[in-house]
């Protein structure tokens, strides 16, 4: 019976691996549904801080900070958040995609492009594209702490004040449900008439306790880390609802493997038996 | 009744309180700062402390925060609270830290990035081979 054995090996490879990518699967599941809580809980800080930034925006503030104008861009510090890890389906090859694409549309206006990767995933993609990679922060966990976002944010912060780049943005994976995350791309600073336009108009300017161009800046600086923040925590979910996405369907997959391979063993199994009874019925009509 | 002031009190990874209240009592830089209803437009740094609010009905409740902002509208407090003790000079730290692990993992050859191209490598090899097998069966049955 040629092959029969061979194709028994290969099944219960095949369940194994349907194994790990079930338990795959409920791993994913079980911390997506914490990510989600933890973006939930993020959301009050980014939606305040937001609010006092648009606040602010509104206010005929004594002290303009320069991350409150636009100004001509000739350098643009973009802030890329991916995985540490593979295995989720095309989650960081479609956020690889749309930063290309708007890489590439920055280069044809002759802007230049510094990246600050979080996740090593992003890391590698763009090193292997020869970008201009100034900082990098990876192995965040499945819970990144407010305190990790510090640093990326610290470097991009400093080249813009210093007018090394002229805006900073942020990739980053947006999730709309288990089954969908989109890839957006956000302008940090200069702070976006998107964000600004929330307030009403009128000519008023805050009492500073004690300095506004601090105070101002400190606050800045903290929309765009709380900013950093959210959508790191965002990605942490996108990746588990991607990851389980893609076990599911590779368990699936194996199941409907393994059913064609054993309709193939059980094939094979018969056509060895009816060829030993025709064997032997020959053998006895030849006595 | 006496009339109220919204406050929420937020730290980036969660909210710790929203609702009207009286009085805001809020360690302030410069000092403690009373906030009443219909305050003039504010902004402060807090310095770490107790957030004392007083509730409609003379009900007090206290919060702890290691410091953050203090926005404050006509009727709207917010505090945006720190999350945890922040050194002075702990974002430097970490921003050289990023800046550090980007040069060396892209000096060190045998990194990470390595790690990926040898694993694409042997992808590639794997396929290659796979080829040669499924010609050799072919040859072989043909």
């Amino acid at each position: 019976m040629a092959g029969a054995k061979e194709i028994r090996t290969k099944i219960k490879s095949i369940k194994s691996t349907q194994k790990i990518t079930k338990a795959m699967e409920m791993v994913a599941a079980s911390k997506m549904r914490k990510a989600q809580e933890r973006m939930r809980a993020a959301r009050p800080y980014a939606s305040k801080i937001r609010n006092v930034i648009s606040h602010l925006a509104h206010a005929h503030t004594e002290y303009r900070s320069p991350g409150l104008i636009e100004r001509e861009v000739k350098r643009v510090g973009l802030i890329v958040i991916s995985t540490d890890r593979g295995l989720c389906g095309g989650l960081n090859t479609n956020l690889f995609k749309a930063t290309i694409a708007a890489m590439q549309q920055w280069r044809g206006q002759g802007v230049e492009v510094d990246l600050c990767t979080i996740g090593t995933k992003a890391f590698q993609f763009f090193r292997r594209l020869k970008g201009n990679v100034v900082a990098h922060v990876a192995h965040l966990g499945d819970a990144p702490r407010f305190e990790d976002v510090l640093g990326p944010v610290k470097v991009m912060a400093d080249a813009f004040t210093e007018g090394r780049v002229d805006a900073v943005h942020l990739v980053y994976n947006e999730f709309v449900n288990t089954m969908t995350q989109k890839p957006r791309i956000e302008q940090l600073v200069p702070i976006t008439a998107e964000v600004k336009d929330t307030a009403p108009q009128h000519r008023w300017d805050y009492i500073y306790e004690p300095d506004p161009k601090e105070l101002i800046e400190l606050l800045l600086r903290r929309y765009g880390e709380s900013v950093v923040y959210q959508s790191l925590v965002e990605n942490v979910a996108c990746e588990m609802a991607a990851r389980m996405v893609a076990m599911k369907s590779a368990s699936d997959n194996a199941g409907a493997l393994i059913d064609e391979l054993q309709l193939i063993y059980n094939k094979a199994r018969q056509a060895s038996i009816t060829q030993e009874l025709s064997e032997i019925v020959g053998g006895a009509a030849a006595v | 009744m006496a009339m109220t002031l919204h406050v929420d009190i937020v730290s980036a990874e969660k909210e710790l309180f929203s609702g009207p209240v009286e009085m805001v009592t809020a360690p302030g830089e410069l000092g403690e700062l009373g906030i009443l209803p219909r305050h003039s437009q504010l902004l402060t740094r807090l310095k770490p402390g107790q957030v004392r609010l007083q509730l409609q009905g003379g009900e007090e409740q206290l919060f702890y925060v290691s410091g953050g902002m203090l926005e404050v509208q006509p009727h709207v407090v917010t505090i945006l609270s720190d999350t945890a003790e922040r050194a002075r000079d702990l974002d430097e730290v970490a921003a050289q830290t990023a800046k550090q692990r980007a040069e060396q993992v892209i000096a060190d050859s045998r990194s990470e990035f390595d790690f990926a191209r040898a694993k694409a490598e042997l992808a590639e090899a794997i396929a290659q081979l796979q080829t040669i097998e499924k010609m050799r069966r072919l040859r072989k049955s043909g």
